[in-house]
């Protein structure tokens, strides 16, 4: 049998950290009102954009911010639901019914950079140079090329699912693979399977070091892919961080954070990853 | 190959250098788990017993409710979690989503059915002689109960690494209620996880092996606790 004392010493060593755990976690759990949901995209976790960032903005406002990286589409049905204080996300055309909704307010532009089209150095689908996403897209589904989609209704997916409405083809076969996972998922199940995607260049960029993949049609219009940062509206959800939210929005565009966001990524990739567009008119964008 | 060795160095690198970030992820990781584990084994272990010296109306029933729970899915944890915790959400008011808290109580509910199942079958499994015998020496029905516990100890510390080694493996649910928000929520698997979707494999690689290091830690600490136990039975 255990003997008396190791059990009786067992149970208090048990005993202690089970105290000293509670403590520490009822500690750590900081005061609601200081806390901001931020709900926004893969790629701006994924490519370390909001690690340079929210460090920033915590010591300059005191707010402690928590980042749920998830889907545009998860993002804003959770701005849409009062979960989160503010949004950062890609996806311009889902993101107006909130506005109009009065779901979310303050939306203010942020950055831009671009969709591409990548694929195997091999191309069998032939779109190498193409200026054309929807031209592109076409070659690869007439060759039933292997193509990964997102599946997952995030702004990249919503992007992809707009170029093939425009081509009037609704995808799928055995050629038409759904990921549901995250950008830097996908490109490493595209490059495994030497198929085709659409990603945003940022998170290409950032994992191309592990990448089979070559940027092969960019440059088309519709390929633009817009950031921008709105607060959910703490009139309609009273449970929501207000004046958090809307400090982060103007973190967001305030000229230091422009300025950081326009030379982040030379460093490690020779390029910007995004490009600052505070202030300006989205219609003006990529002209 | 190259990869296994970059991963391989950069984990040793991480804990030559002690990083902070890293030792705050694992310490954290060890809290919530332990913390889960250790609420898990103050409520199953009594509820175990009862289970299996009961004998009531609907046993079976509950039984087979226990069974099932041993291999309920983490992610189905973590949302019905979350749709609990949602600041809108029937216990929004309490401000847990997004804290070690909620991972805790997630990982609460997954070990539970694991530590009351393994050790309603470790009590389940005494020879029946063993309560006559414990009873015609005059024991009252407390001492019993005891005394019955602890004959099943060897089986209950294997419950208890079972449900450990359950949540601290785990990763759907800690993710959705956690949110793997850096300095906060963010726990060995979510980490890991994460560097996995940035194309950090070295990373990646180092935090599975402090994972499994820990995890090998711990349960040979409750597997020595368990042998000494069964050598001075004997």
């Amino acid at each position: 049998m255990l003997s008396r004392t190791s059990v009786k010493r067992s149970s208090r060593i048990l005993l202690t950290t089970l105290l000293l755990a509670i403590l520490t976690i009822t500690a750590s759990a900081a005061a609601p009102a200081r806390e901001v949901i931020l709900a926004t995209t893969t790629s701006t976790a994924d490519t370390g954009l909001l690690d340079a960032l929210i460090p920033i903005f915590e010591q300059k406002t005191g707010y402690i911010v928590k980042t749920i990286a998830v889907g545009t589409g998860q993002a804003l049905a959770l701005g849409g639901r009062g979960e989160a204080d503010v949004l950062l996300t890609h996806a311009p055309s889902s993101e107006l019914p909130l506005v109009n909704n009065g779901d979310v307010v303050e939306r203010r532009l942020v950055m831009h950079n671009d969709f591409i089209i990548a694929g195997p150095a091999g191309d069998p689908a032939k779109v190498r140079g193409l200026k054309s996403a929807t031209e592109g897209l076409s070659r690869i589904c007439n060759s039933q090329s292997v193509f990964v989609s997102r599946g997952d209704d995030s702004g990249t997916h919503k992007k992809e699912k707009e170029i093939w409405a425009k081509l009037g083809v609704k995808p799928s076969g055995k050629w038409y693979v759904e990921a549901g996972a995250g950008m830097a998922h996908t490109l490493n199940i595209a490059s495994e399977k030497e198929g085709y995607t659409l990603t945003d260049r940022g998170t290409y960029l950032a994992l191309k070091k592990n990448l089979a993949l070559d940027v092969l049609v960019e440059g088309d219009a519709i390929l633009l892919n817009i950031y921008h940062v709105m607060q959910v509206n703490p009139e309609k959800f009273s449970k929501v961080n207000g004046p958090g939210g809307l400090a982060f929005v103007e973190f967001m565009v305030s000229p230091e954070v422009q300025r950081i966001i326009s030379t982040f990524g030379v460093d490690k990739y020779g390029d910007p990853l995004f490009f600052p567009d505070a202030g300006k008119n989205v219609d003006d964008l990529g002209k | 190959m190259d990869l296994i060795a970059e991963g391989v160095t950069q984990a040793f690198w991480l804990l030559v250098k002690g990083d902070r970030g890293i030792f705050q992820i694992a310490l954290l990781t060890l809290k919530v788990s332990g913390l889960a584990t250790l609420i898990s084994l103050a409520i199953g272990v009594p509820l175990g017993t009862a289970f299996a010296l009961g004998r009531f109306r609907g046993h079976d029933a509950v039984a087979s409710i226990v069974n099932t729970g041993m291999g309920l899915p983490p992610v189905v944890v973590g949302l019905w979690v979350s749709i609990m915790l949602w600041r809108y959400g029937p216990l929004g008011s309490l401000r847990l989503m997004y804290t070690p808290t909620a991972m805790v109580i997630a990982q609460t509910l997954i070990a539970l059915p694991i530590i009351t199942g393994l050790t309603m079958s470790g009590i389940g499994q005494l020879d029946p002689g063993i309560r006559v015998q414990i009873l015609s020496l005059g024991a009252t029905r407390w001492q019993l109960i005891w005394l019955l516990v602890r004959e099943a100890r060897l089986a209950i510390l294997a419950a208890i690494m079972a449900g450990f080694g359950r949540v601290i493996a785990e990763v759907g649910a800690s993710m959705m209620v956690g949110g793997n928000v850096v300095g906060q929520t963010r726990v060995l698997t979510t980490a890991t996880s994460m560097e996995v979707g940035r194309g950090n494999f070295g990373t990646a690689i180092a935090l599975s092996l402090i994972l499994m290091g820990l995890t090998l830690a711990i349960t040979s600490w409750l597997t020595h606790l368990q042998q000494k136990g069964r050598t001075t039975v004997q």
